[in-house]
């Protein structure tokens, strides 16, 4: 019965453990054990904002901000109170991850009723004014460093943590979709008006789909911090909600198969660009990937795996009643 | 209490401000009324038209005029290029394909002109055309960059005026934005509307490009990524689609960000706008000139 | 929702796994071929191995790494600082001592961009030592991974303490610059006892670590010395609409006025105070050198830097003429930083006579007199460089000698 979804976990799984016996033996080299962490911890925010975007319609442009939220707040938790205490970068995680959330969804209460494209230049403000926060921070927080950057954060983050963690995210973002507030959610995007003659709670499941969404870019940043060891605000600049944004939608919206199969390349594909570019061209990595990013526009431009899920992600079988409502969508 | 001179020379540096980014925000709501595209590239094709002006007052020694027409012309070329190979084939396709491209276009501009073959990423000294006078006014400066930036742009919000409601170009514009579809079933061909519309949006985006270098002399491959943003802020504030609104939104994001700096903080100026930006559209969702549209059922 | 096609996963898949092997991801040897680039030698020996302590007189085999900013907004110091440190290579290599091979990085400025290619670089491209980077931001983060990894590293450009001593010494990682304490320190001392001023007023870039740390700094000596900072206003990094501040400052009427950011936003800083009547001489740090500054706006004004072009040392015209006649161009204090700090660690290579990273280490840290083009260096126990400054004055549009401070 579930053992599609129970194979694909198992798969998961193993895979990790396989990864992680590779990284300790030494055959992925460092290099590629940072990249790789990079490309899940990517993964973890990015598949926040297709909850927020992809399956829900609210179009952000200020995501990273809570990342950046997520990863100031875990730092300033290691560095002020537990230090290298595993437990205590648990605790700092979740700080993370709740302090986004918190911010979310304060901010979300007076914007998220604001109309696509206005919703789009509100976060975008919030956003900005989020980094410049970060930019004076040293002026309340001096821990935080401002524009001098925060160093000396401890280097917690390991294969293990980011592994689990992004399962852990994949896992509970399937459930919560093919749920029926997950179905909510989706209808919210699909017609706010007829999902509202249908008794939906519109604002309550927008906010609920926008702190989730918060959520997850802060448990991403907290992983961030701890991995990088250093936060400068300019990591948290409107560019980077960009590209967010721009992985989410090459992807295809509201595919979870996509944002990951994305947020993986997008990683490779930028330090493949890197590896295999001679010095004399290497500002060419940035001409060559806006045109890879418009050609795949121009292809596909509902996003690589538009509307498609891979088998274990896919809406769970029921079965069918007599009037057959189908509810795979 | 306040120094009266004081305040009035802050007013008028926000009015240059706020007139500077009236420039690009025409251009931008113009672009986004008729198709609904944040054209993210607008900023970008800004900075094309500074650098054309750079080539025509440097290095051809040509005057004020020509050059900024120049300028201009191949603004409007290296517009209607993008959108014929970029946008055009995603008008069918969800909007934010378009819009993702749209971001993909900017940033090609940004890098490929910063390339050493290109236009190369230093910085450069623009040359002025002309000289700058100033003149005092019971203690306050003004200059006549400032005053040409005033009524070069109100020229072009009488121009836009003046075409999108006085022309048959412009009754075929507001068709295509009241409805793509039934515009089309009306005979209008709305591949030139489109085209037309980018090809004059960005002609003021290139004039815009240049009257900025004249008063902030200096060219980079990057210089249009503000400016660009703080217009489409100006933009959406006015209420985005409605012309005069994108005039009236950049002249209170040019005080409020001067204000700010002068007597609260420098610090906060940038944020201050954008909250302004947010408060707004709290208590007036579409801009504050924005028509509360229709929801069709 | 349509079922995925197995065909286009595999296809991912296997593009995937393409570029790992590529990248000579399961190789622990590096192979110049795949994953460095080609380096600028004209020494037929091959490309680097393992390092080898080598007898006296044979040239020693190297592996350096270069980390700047080649893309992204500060492109410009990436590439006068890639420039300076080519041509370094070059002639270090002709000379017959070192046989060096180059990799380069561009990290975009970016911090994680820097991490992500100082780990590819010590861990993939296995180099030995590294140059860079321009920015601290970036440079802070990627001299962590050097010293945890034990590879010695300096910087060209990079002011902020913190580069070198973080809560305890670093002790790999080394620079070529002033750190910002001293600069500052020195340009408010000369203002406030040279130009005897009173009040000064301060603008820099909020975003920008450099042009904070100096301005910090020269605020904390002024008062020190009994002045009166009157203001001390911040910009963003890409705003050039500055009269707003510049009117304050008209208005506030200080003795001097300090910008210690780099030539291009002091070009529209300078104009624009001088519109709006701002009469007080202007005063900068070293980030003012550069062929692109603005002379008339600035006229008048003073700068710290590390030597003056009056300077009739041999290494100056010497570096000045040859820089000039490869890039067409005169060097500015990037590119000549960069040229320093290249020659610093070769020169460190060569008295140790191997590639061992911590020989290197104890070299650089011996280093005493060393003859650069911005003066004479010997590194103090934080790895930064003990030389002094000059502040030069921009009179009748040409770069001036005023004063000499010593440390």
């Amino acid at each position: 019965m579930r053992s599609r979804e129970t194979t694909a976990l198992g798969v998961a799984i193993v895979g990790a453990i396989i990864i992680e016996v590779l990284m300790k033996l030494g055959v992925i080299n460092p290099y590629w054990e940072l990249i790789i962490q990079y490309a899940c911890i990517l993964t973890i925010a990015t598949l926040g904002l297709n909850m927020i975007y992809g399956f829900n319609g609210q179009f952000s442009l200020g995501h990273v901000a809570f990342y950046g939220l997520g990863a100031y707040a875990s730092a300033i938790v290691t560095k002020a109170w537990t230090g290298d205490n595993p437990l205590g970068f648990l605790a700092a995680i979740i700080v993370g991850g709740l302090v986004a959330a918190i911010v979310g969804f304060l901010i979300g209460l007076p914007i998220l009723r604001l109309g696509s494209d206005y919703l789009g230049i509100a976060t975008l403000g919030f956003g900005y004014i989020v980094k410049v926060t970060f930019d004076n921070a040293d002026a309340w927080i001096p821990m935080m460093g401002g524009s001098r950057g925060m160093t000396g954060i401890v280097k917690m983050t390991s294969w293990p943590w980011v592994a689990v963690a992004a399962i852990l995210a994949v896992v509970i973002m399937r459930n919560v979709v093919y749920s029926s507030h997950g179905r909510a959610v989706l209808s919210v995007r699909e017609n706010e008006i007829a999902a509202s003659a249908m008794g939906i709670d519109i604002a309550r499941y927008k906010t609920v789909a926008f702190v989730m969404g918060c959520f997850y870019a802060g448990i991403a940043g907290a992983l961030y911090a701890h991995l990088y060891s250093f936060l400068h605000p300019s990591n948290f600049d409107f560019l980077k909600s960009v590209d967010m944004l721009l992985i989410v939608v090459l992807g295809g919206l509201g595919s979870m198969s996509g944002t990951i199969m994305a947020a993986l390349g997008w990683t490779f594909l930028l330090e493949g660009l890197r590896v295999i570019l001679p010095p004399e061209i290497l500002d060419f990595r940035f001409v060559i990937y806006p045109l890879l990013l418009i050609i795949a526009m121009l292809l596909r431009p509902k996003g690589l795996f538009g509307g498609m899920e891979w088998s274990f992600l896919r809406a769970p079988k029921v079965e069918k009643r007599a009037h057959g409502v189908n509810t795979e969508s | 209490m306040v120094d009266l001179s004081y305040l009035a020379q802050q007013v008028i540096n926000g009015l240059q401000l706020g007139f500077v980014y009236a420039l690009i925000a025409l251009g931008y709501t113009m672009v986004y009324g008729i198709i609904r595209l944040i054209n993210f590239a607008h900023g970008d094709i800004f900075m094309i038209g500074a650098y054309v002006g750079f080539f025509s007052y440097s290095v051809l020694h040509w005057d004020f005029l020509p050059g900024i027409l120049f300028s201009m012309v191949v603004c409007v070329i290296v517009a209607v290029i993008i959108e014929r190979l970029a946008y055009k084939p995603l008008r069918n396709a969800p909007r934010i394909a378009a819009l993702i491209t749209a971001i993909g276009v900017s940033m090609f501009l940004e890098y490929f002109t910063s390339l050493k073959f290109v236009f190369g990423p230093n910085p450069r000294q623009f040359p002025r055309p002309f000289e700058v006078v100033t003149w005092q006014i019971g203690g306050i400066n003004v200059n006549s960059i400032q005053l040409i930036i005033l009524v070069v742009t109100l020229a072009m919000l009488a121009l836009l005026q003046f075409v999108v409601y006085r022309t048959k170009m412009g009754m075929a514009m507001r068709g295509v934005s009241f409805d793509f579809d039934t515009a089309k079933l009306m005979g209008i061909n709305v591949d030139v509307v489109v085209s037309f519309t980018f090809a004059l949006g960005s002609a003021l985006a290139g004039a815009g490009g240049i009257l900025f270098a004249i008063a902030y002399p200096q060219v980079q491959p990057f210089m249009g990524i503000m400016p660009g943003l703080k217009a489409f802020v100006a933009a959406v504030l006015g209420g985005i689609g409605i012309i005069p609104g994108a005039l009236l939104g950049a002249l209170i994001m040019g005080q409020a960000e001067v204000l700010t700096a002068a007597f609260v903080s420098t610090t906060w100026k940038d944020a201050v706008a954008f909250a302004i930006l947010i408060i707004v559209l709290m208590v007036k969702p579409t801009g504050l000139l924005g028509k509360r549209g229709t929801d069709k059922v | 929702m349509k079922h995925l096609k197995p065909v286009v996963l595999a296809v991912f898949a296997l593009a995937v796994s393409a570029l790992l092997v590529l990248s000579g991801c399961s190789s622990s040897a590096p192979t110049p071929a795949a994953t460095s680039a080609p380096a600028a030698t004209s020494a037929p020996a091959a490309g680097a191995a393992a390092a080898a302590p080598a007898a006296a007189g044979k040239a020693i085999a190297i592996k350096i790494g270069l980390s700047a900013p080649l893309s992204g907004e500060v492109k410009t110091f990436g590439e006068s600082t890639k420039n300076a440190f080519d041509m370094a290579v070059d002639e270090a290599t002709k000379a017959g001592k070192v046989n060096i091979t180059a990799v380069v990085v561009d990290d975009k400025g970016d911090p994680t961009e820097g991490v992500n290619g100082a780990t590819k670089l010590i861990n993939q491209d296995k180099v030995q030592a590294i140059m860079g980077s321009v920015t601290s931001k970036v440079t802070i983060p990627v001299s962590e991974v050097a010293q945890a990894n034990k590879v010695v590293m300096i910087t060209s450009t990079s002011t902020n303490p913190k580069v070198t001593v973080d809560g305890k010494r670093k002790d790999f990682i080394f620079r070529a610059c002033f750190i910002d304490p001293f600069q500052g320190t020195v340009m408010a001392k000369f203002a406030a006892t040279t130009l005897k001023a009173k009040t000064a007023a301060v603008v820099y870039d909020i975003s920008n670590d450099y042009t904070k740390g100096l301005s910090e700094f020269f605020r904390d000596a002024f008062e020190k010395g009994g002045g009166k900072v009157v203001q001390f206003d911040s910009y963003g990094a890409q705003d050039v609409d500055f009269s707003a501040i510049l009117t304050k400052t008209a208005s506030l009427n200080p003795d001097v006025l300090f910008i210690p950011d780099y030539y291009n936003k002091v070009n529209l800083l300078a104009n624009q105070a001088r519109e709006k009547g701002v009469k007080a001489p202007l005063l900068g740090g070293d980030g003012w050198d550069s062929p692109e500054l603005d002379t008339k706006a600035v006229e008048g004004g003073y700068f710290s830097n590390h030597y003056s072009p009056e300077d009739t040392r041999p290494e100056v015209q010497d570096w000045v003429n040859k820089y000039k006649a490869k890039y067409n161009v005169v060097p500015d204090a990037l590119a000549t930083l960069g040229y320093d700090a290249t020659n610093l660690l070769i020169n460190a290579v060569v008295t140790a006579g191997s590639a061992d990273s911590t020989k290197i280490r104890d070299a650089m840290a011996a280093t005493k007199g060393f003859k650069a083009v911005t003066g004479s260096i010997t590194f103090d126990q934080n790895g930064d460089p003990v030389k002094s400054a000059v502040v030069i004055q921009i009179k009748d549009g040409k770069q001036k000698f005023a004063e000499a401070v010593n440390p």
